[in-house]
């Protein structure tokens, strides 16, 4: 750059100026950033490996890693980590199959395909905590209407208490995750459908492909990027999740995420060291699947329209 | 064949109508439910029977509603501005101009975004105790920026990189400086896009439940997800649902509004941000 620079003097001024006005601009986000995110984040770490609390967090000794020593061998945490898993693969995988088959009825040119995508764009809308207690005040186990209807249909013999029975609240949570969380799949499916040319399908039935497979053989390899991406932000969403199932179903066992058991060492329990190396654990996790996901797809990291 | 074609028709449009119904009925029920209360609140009838503001009313009664509404607008309206006035001018230096390290920042702004909130909350916490936020307002806004600011970025900097070269050097031949052809030249053009990303951002910030929870300790400083969330009644086993509905549908009536109005920008917005192979 300086060598291109030395050769062409009246545009090396401009450049220089111009990278300077470059990074004046970008002076106010980065320290930004680096106040709301970066430096608590590193405190964040850095607290994991002392004995802090709450209370007084200046009153801190290093302790190395025993907090993640204890962290490993507590069985409450590895229930969290199993819940978490099992609350992304689960709603993640319905949630992309909704969506596409939401997204392919959106591509399609139908009457009332406007009406369709306003009613898609409501969950979305609807803030989490309050999509919690619409689903909570649903699935009461006395006077809620998801029970009402199934003893109509006949198919409970009795009203099921869906949050507070252990069998069924994870299956309850990640329900209303689906519900949620759809809207969100289906947009960015449909964004990756609606740049195929016509002209595919129009190609794929001269040659007499019937729509199934077209779906499998034009589709589906064709929008695979787009799908990968929507699958890999909601997995992130997922394994952060917080606000729902805390909501929905407090701390307990049966729904505790990894992210509710770091807040409630925390907060609850005042162990700001403990938590903090819960929620580094929590960073790791999705830092190494985002790294994975990047390099194992060669995604550009471009801001693109 | 067509009567397969006519069966196949009718299947989709049962399909559209299924999928109307799944999106579209628990928050019709929570209408319905926030005009009734004592019996009727039980039974599960699809319009109120007995329809009454009821619920409405001893929302603002028995706690400080109304003062967490404004909150939430508070709160909400200034992190869209930070982020907005920031984002505009990282998004010039990462959209129209080549230096080194640009790739780098773009990395690191994504990278930010990806953060899990429950990672910078201890550090937060201690951060906001030494700037003497905790239970202020002020902490909501710094913590909030940490995910809507660098979403912002990303997708001012993808239309800001659009926009054709000529403007800018047109302005530049007038002796324009870069915060007046900012200003001048590139808002009237990003105005929709601006809208969208402020709207997406607006939406983030009213939604927030993790930093609100932690960092907020009085009912009067509480936003509106925390007040909904810690509503209760008498006892732990009688929630207050007709309250806690009507609640819910003044939370969220003007956000599905605004969606349902600005739906277009609002897709164009989600979908800019997202990265392209």
């Amino acid at each position: 750059m300086t060598a291109r620079a030395e050769g062409n003097p009246p545009a090396s001024g401009m450049a220089r100026r111009r990278t300077t006005t470059a990074w004046l601009f970008l002076l106010p986000s980065i320290a930004a950033l680096g106040a709301a995110g970066g430096w608590p984040l590193i405190r964040t770490v850095w607290l994991s490996l002392t004995d802090a609390t709450l209370s007084d967090p200046s009153d801190a000794h290093f302790v190395g890693l025993e907090n993640y020593a204890w962290l490993v061998s507590d069985p409450e945490w590895w229930r969290s980590v199993g819940n978490t898993v099992i609350f992304a693969v689960v709603s993640v995988g319905i949630e992309t199959l909704l969506g596409l088959v939401i997204a392919l009825a959106l591509d399609a040119h139908f009457r009332g395909r406007g009406l369709l995508r306003a009613a898609v764009l409501i969950p979305w809308a609807i803030p989490t905590v309050v999509s919690a207690k619409l689903w909570a005040w649903m699935y009461n186990d006395v006077y809620g209407v998801v029970n009402e209807v199934l003893l109509r249909l006949g198919l409970v013999a009795a009203p099921v208490a869906w949050i507070a029975d252990p069998d069924y609240a994870l299956a309850a949570v990640i329900a209303v995750d689906v519900w949620k969380a759809t809207p969100f799949m289906t947009l960015l499916i449909l964004a990756a459908l609606q740049v195929l040319p016509r002209e595919l399908y129009d190609a794929a039935r001269v040659d007499g492909a019937g729509p199934i497979l077209t779906f499998f053989r034009v589709t589906l390899p064709l929008i695979r990027t787009g799908l990968m991406v929507a699958i890999v932000f909601r997995m992130l969403d997922a394994f952060r999740v917080f606000d729902l199932i805390y909501v929905l179903t407090g701390s307990t066992e049966e729904t505790m995420s990894m992210s509710i058991f770091a807040r409630r060492e925390l907060v609850e329990f005042q162990d700001m060291g403990y938590g903090s190396a819960a929620a580094t654990l929590v960073f790791v996790v999705v830092a190494v699947f985002t790294v994975l996901f990047v390099t194992f797809w060669r995604v550009r990291l471009e801001p693109v329209r | 064949m067509t009567i397969r074609r006519a069966v196949a028709r009718a299947g989709f449009y049962v399909l559209v109508a299924c999928i109307v119904l799944y999106t579209v009925f628990p928050f019709y029920w929570g209408i319905v439910s926030s005009f009734e209360t004592g019996s009727a609140l039980f039974d599960a009838d699809l319009l109120p029977s007995n329809p009454t503001l009821e619920n409405y009313v001893a929302v603002f009664e028995g706690q400080p509603f109304g003062r967490n509404l404004l909150n939430s607008v508070v709160v909400a309206a200034a992190v869209v501005a930070i982020s907005l006035a920031l984002g505009l001018g990282a998004a010039y230096a990462l959209g129209r101009i080549t230096f080194r390290g640009r790739s780098f920042l773009l990395l690191l702004v994504l990278s930010t975004s990806m953060f899990p909130q429950v990672a910078i909350l201890a550090g937060m916490f201690e951060l906001i105790q030494w700037l003497g936020l905790y239970n202020d307002l002020g902490a909501l806004i710094l913590s909030y920026l940490v995910f809507t600011l660098p979403f912002t970025v990303w997708v001012l900097t993808a239309f800001m990189g659009e926009l054709p070269k000529e403007l800018e050097e047109a302005a530049i031949m007038d002796g324009a400086s870069p915060l007046a052809t900012i200003v001048f030249v590139f808002v009237p053009l990003l105005a929709p896009a601006m809208a969208a990303t402020g709207l997406l951002a607006f939406i983030a910030a009213w939604n927030e439940f993790l930093f609100a929870l932690t960092f907020t300790l009085s009912d009067e400083m509480r936003t509106v997800p925390v007040a909904i969330a810690l509503m209760s009644g008498a006892s732990q086993y009688e929630l207050p649902w007709g309250r806690i509905m009507a609640a819910s549908v003044i939370v969220t009536a003007p956000l599905v509004v605004l969606v349902l109005v600005f739906q277009r920008r609002i897709i164009a917005g989600l979908t800019a941000g997202a990265v392209k192979g």
